[in-house]
Formats: C-alpha cells, sequence, structure tokens
C-alpha cells in the first residue's frame, strides 16, 4: 500500500488534487464513467502484467493453456538466465551510454544555437534560421541509405559515434527553445551586460537557469527518444557487441524459441529504466507533450 | 562564414571600444553570435543536410552500397520507381496502416482524455495505464505483443477470447486478414497515451465558465459536449491528426519486428522496402528514389501542419 501511495504521489503533478477544484457528486452516469475507465486501464495493463507473470514463472510452464498467473512457484530463474548467459548487461551499457551522451550533446547544442538564433545577430542568421527551420520536416527515415553511406566513408559503422551523431541533430528542438528564449524577460541579461558579463557568462548564469524546466524537458524527450530509436542503431551496428537493447533483443528474438519467461524476463528489463524515468519525471513529461508536442515528431 | 564581422553589441547596451590587441580579438570573436550557433550547425550540416543532397546525387545514379559503379542515370530511377508494383503495394500498404492506425488513435484518445478529465477522480491511474506504453522501446513492445498474440492456443488474447466465449482461432500474424490489424492494434496500445495527453491538457484549457452558463440554460450532458467541447476542441484535434498521420507514414518498427512485412508482403511498408532495396538486395541508388518518393508525400502532410499551427497561433496570439 505504502509503494502504491509512493507512485501516486511521484505521478500527480504538483499542485493537482484528486479531486481537481469542486468535488463531484457520484451520479449513475459519473459511476458508468467510472466504470469505462476501470474496464480500458485494466484492458491496457493486462499485456504488461501478462508479461510480468510469464517472467515469473519456470520455463517449461509459459506454454500451459488456461489462465494461470502463477506457476507452481515464482520465481526469478529467466532473470537470472538472461543475465548470466546473454549480451543484456552490455546492451544496457551500451544503450545507457549512448542515450546519456546524445542527451548532453543535444541539449547543450541547441541551447547554444537557440541562444545565438534568439539573441545574437550576426550576418546569414535568417537564412540559417529558417534552413534549421525547414529540417524539422526531414524525418530521419528518408536519410538512412546516404546517412549509411556517409558512416562507412567516415569509418563510424559500428561504433559509438556512429550511433550518436545523426541523433544529435535536432532542428525541432532548437525551434521549441528559441521560442522559449523570445518569451524570456531581457531586463535581467541587460542589469548583466551592464554589470560587464559578457555573452556566456548570460547563457550559463542567466539564461540556462531561468531555461531549466523546458531544457528539462528538451533533456527527457531526447533520453527516451535514443533509448527507444530502433531503425537508425539496427542499420549502423551489425557487431552484437555494439548493440542497443531494443535491436539486440529483437536480434536474438528467434534464439529465445519457446523459453517464453527468459523473453519476457528480457522485455521487462528492456522496458524498467524506461519505466523509471516516467514515474521520476512524469511531471516534465507530461508538460512536454501538452506544452510543447515535443516528440510529436 | 563571416569570421571577420565584429562582434553584434548587447542590444541596447553600448559597449567602449576595446583596444584591438590578440587577446581582444579572441574575445570578440567568442562573444560572436555565430560561434554560439556553428556547433549545432557543423553537426547540422554533416548528419541532416550533407545526406540530404548526397542523396539526391545518389537517386541519379546505380550506385551499389560499396560505391562501385556509379553511373549517372539520370531520372531512371524514379520512372523506375514509379512502374515497380513494389513501390505502389509497399506504398498503399503504409497508407491503408495510417487510415486504419489513425481514426482508432484520435478517437481512443479524445475517449481516454474525456474519461479522465470528467472522472477528476485518480487521475495518476489512468495516466499510469494509458500513457506509460508510450515511453517503451518498439522492440520491447512488439515482443511483448508477440507473445501476447502470436502463440496460438496458449497465446494470451486467444485464451481471454476463449474465456468471453469467443473461439478465434485465427491466425494473427499469418493471416492477410489480420496481420495488419494487429501490428494497427499493437500501435494502438503503444502509442494512443500521446494523444490523451494532447487532448486532456487541451480539455482542461476550456474555460469552465461556458459549462456553468449552458447548465443554467437546461443544456445536457450530450449537448454540451456536442455544442462546446468538441467544437473547442477543433484546432486539438486537426493537430493531433496530423501528427498521428506524421508518425504513422513512418511505420517499420512494428512491422519488421512483428510481421517482417508478411504475410505475401501485405503488411511491408514503404520504409521497409527501401530497407531491402538499399541495405540487402545493395541498390542504394533505387533505395534513395524511393525515399525521396516517401519524402514528398511526408512533405505535404507537414506543410498542412505548419498551415494549422501558424493559423493557431494567428488565433491565438500566447
Amino acid at each position: 500500500m505504502s509503494a502504491l501511495t509512493a507512485v501516486r504521489n511521484a505521478l500527480l503533478p504538483r499542485g493537482e488534487e484528486d479531486s481537481g477544484g469542486r468535488t463531484a457528486r457520484w451520479t449513475p452516469g459519473r459511476i458508468a464513467l467510472l466504470c469505462c475507465a476501470i474496464l480500458l486501464a485494466v484492458l491496457w495493463l493486462l499485456p504488461l502484467a501478462w508479461a510480468l507473470a510469464t517472467s515469473l514463472k519456470p520455463d517449461n510452464e509459459t506454454t500451459d493453456t488456461g489462465f494461470h498467473w502463477i506457476g507452481s512457484h515464482l520465481t526469478l530463474d529467466a532473470y537470472r538466465k538472461v543475465w548470466e548467459s546473454g549480451d543484456l548487461p552490455r546492451w544496457l551499457f551500451n544503450t545507457a551510454y549512448i542515450a546519456s551522451v546524445t542527451t548532453v550533446l543535444t541539449v547543450l547544442l541547441t541551447a547554444m544555437a537557440a541562444y545565438g538564433f534568439s539573441r545574437t545577430r550576426f550576418r546569414g542568421q535568417k537564412v540559417l534560421y529558417g534552413l534549421v527551420l525547414a529540417g524539422i520536416m526531414v524525418p530521419p527515415q528518408v536519410l538512412i541509405a546516404p546517412l549509411f553511406a556517409e558512416m562507412v566513408s567516415l569509418h563510424l559503422v559500428d561504433t559509438y559515434w556512429g550511433v550518436i551523431l545523426p541523433q544529435v541533430a535536432v532542428p525541432a528542438m532548437v525551434f521549441i527553445l528559441v521560442k522559449f528564449f523570445e518569451g524570456l524577460p531581457r531586463e535581467l541579461e541587460e542589469a548583466a551586460y551592464v554589470d560587464g558579463a559578457g555573452r556566456w557568462r548570460v547563457f550559463w548564469q542567466i539564461v540556462i537557469p531561468l531555461s531549466r524546466p523546458v531544457l528539462a524537458a528538451v533533456a527527457i524527450f531526447t533520453f527516451i527518444q535514443t533509448w527507444n530509436n530502433f531503425l537508425w542503431p539496427f542499420l549502423v551496428t551489425t557487431d552484437p557487441n555494439g548493440m542497443t537493447l531494443p535491436v539486440g533483443l529483437v536480434n536474438v528474438q528467434s534464439s529465445f524459441g519457446v523459453r517464453y519467461a527468459q523473453m519476457m524476463a528480457s522485455v521487462i528489463i528492456g522496458g524498467l529504466p524506461l519505466l523509471v524515468v516516467f514515474v521520476f519525471f512524469q511531471r516534465q513529461i507530461v508538460r512536454g507533450v501538452a506544452h510543447t508536442g515535443l516528440a510529436g515528431q | 562564414m563571416s569570421t571577420t564581422t565584429p562582434a553584434a553589441a548587447p542590444p541596447r547596451v553600448s559597449q567602449p571600444p576595446a583596444p584591438a590587441t590578440a587577446r581582444t580579438v579572441r574575445r570578440h570573436w567568442l562573444e560572436h553570435g555565430l560561434v554560439f550557433t556553428l556547433p549545432f550547425l557543423v553537426v547540422y550540416a554533416l548528419f541532416l543536410v550533407w545526406p540530404l543532397l548526397w542523396g539526391v546525387k545518389m537517386s541519379l545514379t546505380n550506385e551499389d552500397i560499396a560505391g562501385t559503379h556509379s553511373d549517372y542515370v539520370g531520372l531512371d530511377n524514379y520512372a523506375d520507381a514509379l512502374s515497380d508494383p513494389d513501390v505502389w503495394s509497399s506504398l498503399w500498404n503504409t497508407i491503408w496502416f495510417t487510415v486504419l492506425s489513425t481514426v482508432p488513435l484520435v478517437v481512443m484518445g479524445l475517449v481516454f482524455a474525456l474519461l479522465a478529465h470528467h472522472l477528476r477522480f485518480v487521475s495518476w491511474l489512468w495516466r499510469l495505464s494509458w500513457f506509460t506504453p508510450f515511453v517503451l522501446p518498439s522492440g520491447v513492445v512488439c515482443l511483448l505483443w508477440l507473445w501476447v498474440i502470436y502463440p496460438s492456443d496458449f497465446g494470451f488474447a486467444d485464451q481471454l477470447l476463449d474465456f468471453l466465449g469467443l473461439h478465434p482461432g485465427i491466425g494473427w500474424l499469418t493471416d492477410t486478414r489480420y496481420a495488419m490489424l494487429s501490428v494497427v492494434l499493437t500501435t494502438v496500445w503503444w502509442t494512443v497515451g500521446f494523444n490523451f495527453l494532447l487532448y486532456l491538457a487541451a480539455l482542461q484549457a476550456i474555460p469552465q465558465h461556458l459549462y456553468e452558463a449552458a447548465e443554467l440554460d437546461g443544456a445536457g450532458a450530450w449537448h454540451r459536449f456536442r455544442s462546446i467541447t468538441l467544437p473547442m476542441l477543433n484546432r486539438t484535434t486537426g493537430v493531433v491528426v496530423v501528427l498521428q498521420l506524421l508518425a504513422s507514414l513512418k511505420i517499420f518498427d512494428q512491422v519488421y519486428i512483428m510481421t517482417g512485412g508478411g504475410p505475401d508482403d501485405s503488411t511491408r511498408p514503404i520504409l521497409q522496402y527501401v530497407y531491402q532495396t538499399g541495405f540487402t538486395g545493395y541498390r542504394v541508388g533505387y533505395a534513395s528514389a524511393i525515399s525521396y518518393i516517401f519524402f514528398a508525400l511526408i512533405v505535404i502532410v507537414s506543410l498542412i501542419h505548419l498551415r494549422l499551427t501558424r493559423r493557431s497561433r494567428e488565433e491565438n496570439p500566447a
């Protein structure tokens, strides 16, 4: 019960009450709505619950017919086996490393670029910003063939940088940050210039701290997107040692055979880091989707 | 670009002229606006602009993946693509998937948002159950759903339907009639949470007094929904539909992982055909040409999106 409370507290955006202001009465209509909602919520959670249940069964009982949520006994056998025998720890490390580096680079480069476009004037600025905006329309999927050829000639196939670099240039993030910076009051910055601060100090000590919420949203979405990206890491890594978790899992999918408990244990391990990110940063994620349409590209 | 341009003065603040020592020149350069944008622009040029242009050049050649014999063939690749029945069938599959997935994703996103908004009760639970799948990797989601639907007899979906008195015994992924629907089902479960959140935010932004006034006028719940909620959601619906179209057109992961494009290529989307011609068939030039035909489709939808967002900004200047 206390775990449930903890999850609920983490999931509830600050200042939001469950009752949402006026408490409505439990009319028959509202009870019907509640039943609908509960049914749909259960339907949405069932596949996850079934995967979890499967992963906790002994392997030879997963193919039994009939609804057996729990096998003859609960066991973490499947988790132990996939952790010890497979490449899972390696893939987890690769994914965490790639997602972290991509996130740091993306936030840094897009924030700097957005500051440059919104607060300074230089020759060719309008043209360059227009070029960046036009790039929002280009889906990365269109570029796979020439990008792969480029990676071959740069000798970046099967390297971390080969996975990371094409995912850093996200023009949509620049656009979101420019919009945000344009809304910031300039008075603080001007006061700092009068005090003799340079552009970099103003950027690091005033603009960045003021933009923490939007930067957090950009960071979280970049992290989730990079962690989850399938197509590009799938194309640019051929060596199993360098694969990210989603690619690795799909790659060995057939080798699980009928060991469904192990397959589901891998699935749970693969999804868990994201679930943790979601529970902890739910407020930023919800705000990111609602107010900037982030991750809608 | 213009490295010799003097540093632009910060807005509305004059700076005293500094003596031109090497140090101040360096300082001026570092204070220069272009420096802030340069790191991003370099990465952007190398990994987006360059491949985009290089791809055009590739599409005009008969290049293979090793880069050997790369002869200029003009628009032959485009002409070939437009007369290739596989291009048309995979384009059709892509559009069919987009239609099949967009309708339930938008409608259910709205239904979920309405439920959560009107219940105003355990809102964390609705968010947890409907949005959580969205943050999971496609690989994880697809393997999970393979386990839920694929094994006949002991598959979870078959057993659930059996329990409800239906005896489907359908080949979820092996029957051409159901394979695409199974991919759609997985996709709806996976991504409906995004539309749910967009709609929820829009619902919360509708002024409460509109409803109170309507209630005083004796308008029933259905009437209030028809005459207040739906019109107020018009703009959001436009954005949700276009974002959904763009996302659905890029379908690859779910099909590749769950059906491999089968049975009989009946689910193969255009991106998988690009992958097959370029990466397993080694006809990179041809693959690029198909990419650009696909790109044209995306650009058309994007331009509609741009128009919609621009109009919404004009109507509602922040």
